[in-house]
């Protein structure tokens, strides 16, 4: 019993010692930390995504305050928060423009052809290890959500077997960027309305027979487009942001509707089974 | 216990009894921190600094506090409570006398809190000087604290050069089934053994 009581008093004893001592030195030895730095903590969101490029949100207001980081750094809070912050800091916001991520894939489950049946796990570096996975068209969306599963804002879900992007809970981290095996998705304007729904570098042949809504080549776009916004490379339309102004002629061309306008009726429609029958023929 | 034994201890502490690459204490941050030499280098600063200091603590704890109280048996507690409290007096300590030191070690300081090689230095050393007889305190002290920056010196060694090491692995071309980290694991086994050959040192 002696025995319990004594080590229960030494070692009890060392820990409020050493507690006691921590508590004394926290007091004595505390830093003037620069004010601003817990002000700048309080408007940033949180999610700690490190989006910003820093260790996370208390490594950012850290920089900001220091003056390496921008105040509109933060890509999740965008606009609002880089306000907030310029505020702190006293200075007027450089205007960011917000960005979204976008999926650059069209092909569904009944536009598209697979190669075999995948019965492995839900993950897309899975099915990707596999001969790059079930889906005929090598550049294509999986569909097993590893973009899902990396998103803090719930912004993204798997739609008839490719992913899509809510566009207002979207706050361009870039963490789906990095966690989809296929690097498909892309950062784009939040204004932008024209999107090319495809990532296939295969020529129009190839495209074509895996996949009824993929990009040719056919260049229809590039001739079209008054404002030299829209290129073809590597047999793939590619368009330039800052020079689209959204007309959407282009889309009008476009014989597989693989360049869409937002909010038009061509984006993630299914293809008329018997339209597509006589296109074959 | 004379001099020459002290430079023997220390000399073994950093190569022979390698704490990394041959009682494989440390591995965590050993693997973590060194993808630059540079970042191995503060780490290594670091842990030197926490294993000296945590050295000459413990060894005055056990001895004045635990074997007059017969509770030997409670060195690894007090040891982890003393280790634990002293990483976060030293970071206070640090950050308010010499804020460039703090800049320097940033993030390293906190990680080694939970670095089993500090604990088994102060726990080998106390079993060390267990095993010894009829020890002056001044001499305990003075092996503890000479075992303490031996064993650091011996890290932050192994840490740098696995680093320097690793920073060239980035450039070469790998066989892409042990790119990374298998590459990184094969190296630390190829550095353990070539440690071996210094056992023939002492």
């Amino acid at each position: 019993m002696e025995e319990i009581i004594k080590s229960i008093l030494s070692i009890g004893g060392l820990g409020v010692l050493f507690g006691a001592g921590l508590g004394f030195a926290g007091v004595k030895f505390k830093v003037e930390q620069d004010e601003r730095i817990p002000l700048v903590r309080e408007c940033l969101p949180g999610a700690n995504c490190g989006g910003c490029g820093f260790a996370g949100c208390d490594a950012f207001a850290d920089a900001v305050v220091s003056g390496k980081a921008k105040t509109n750094g933060c890509p999740v809070g965008g606009a609002a928060v880089g306000a907030k912050v310029a505020a702190v800091m006293g200075l007027e916001a450089s205007e960011s423009e917000r960005m979204v991520a976008f999926v650059k894939c069209n092909g569904n489950c009944e536009v598209s052809s697979s190669k075999y049946n995948y019965y492995g796990m839900d993950d897309c570096s899975m099915e990707n290890a596999l001969a790059g996975g079930a889906k005929g068209c090598s550049y294509g969306c999986l569909g097993d959500g590893n973009c899902v599963k990396a998103c803090n804002f719930g912004a993204i879900s798997v739609v008839n077997g490719v992913a899509v992007v809510d566009k207002e809970k979207c706050t361009a981290c870039g963490q789906c960027v990095v966690a989809c095996p296929k690097q498909l998705i892309e950062i784009i304007p939040y204004k932008s309305k024209v999107h090319v729904s495809c990532n296939s570098k295969d020529n129009g042949k190839n495209v074509r027979a895996n996949c009824s809504v993929g990009c040719i080549g056919c260049t229809l776009c590039q001739k079209n487009c008054k404002f030299d916004a829209v290129h073809i490379e590597n047999f793939l339309a590619k368009v330039d942001y800052s020079k689209c102004v959204s007309c959407g002629l282009c889309t009008q061309k476009c014989p597989t509707k693989a360049i869409s306008k937002e909010g038009s009726q061509n984006k993630i429609m299914p293809v008329d089974k018997e339209k597509k029958e006589v296109q074959r023929v | 216990m004379d001099e020459i034994n002290l430079i023997t201890l220390f000399l073994g502490a950093i190569f022979v009894n390698n704490f990394v690459l041959s009682k494989f204490l440390g591995i965590c941050p050993f693997l973590g921190v060194s993808k630059k030499v540079e970042t191995a280098v503060g780490m290594g600063v670091a842990v030197t600094f926490v294993m000296t200091i945590a050295s000459a603590v413990t060894c005055l704890v056990y001895n004045y506090v635990l074997i007059p109280l017969e509770l030997k048996y409670l060195y690894n507690i007090a040891f982890i409570l003393i280790i634990a409290s002293l990483v976060q007096f030293i970071e206070m300590f640090i950050k308010k006398s010499s804020p460039t030191l703090y800049q320097a070690l940033g993030v390293y300081l906190p990680l080694i809190t939970t670095n089993c090689a500090v604990l088994g230095v102060t726990v080998s050393s106390m079993q060390d000087l267990d095993a010894m007889e009829n020890v002056a305190m001044g001499m305990k002290f003075t092996f503890s604290l000479v075992y303490g920056v031996g064993a650091a010196l011996g890290f932050t060694l192994a840490i740098v050069l696995f680093a320097g090491i690793r920073e060239r692995l980035e450039r070469n071309n790998i066989l892409p089934a042990v790119k990374g980290f298998p590459i990184a694991l094969i190296t630390a086994g190829l550095m353990s053994i070539s440690f071996l050959g210094f056992s023939g040192l002492l």
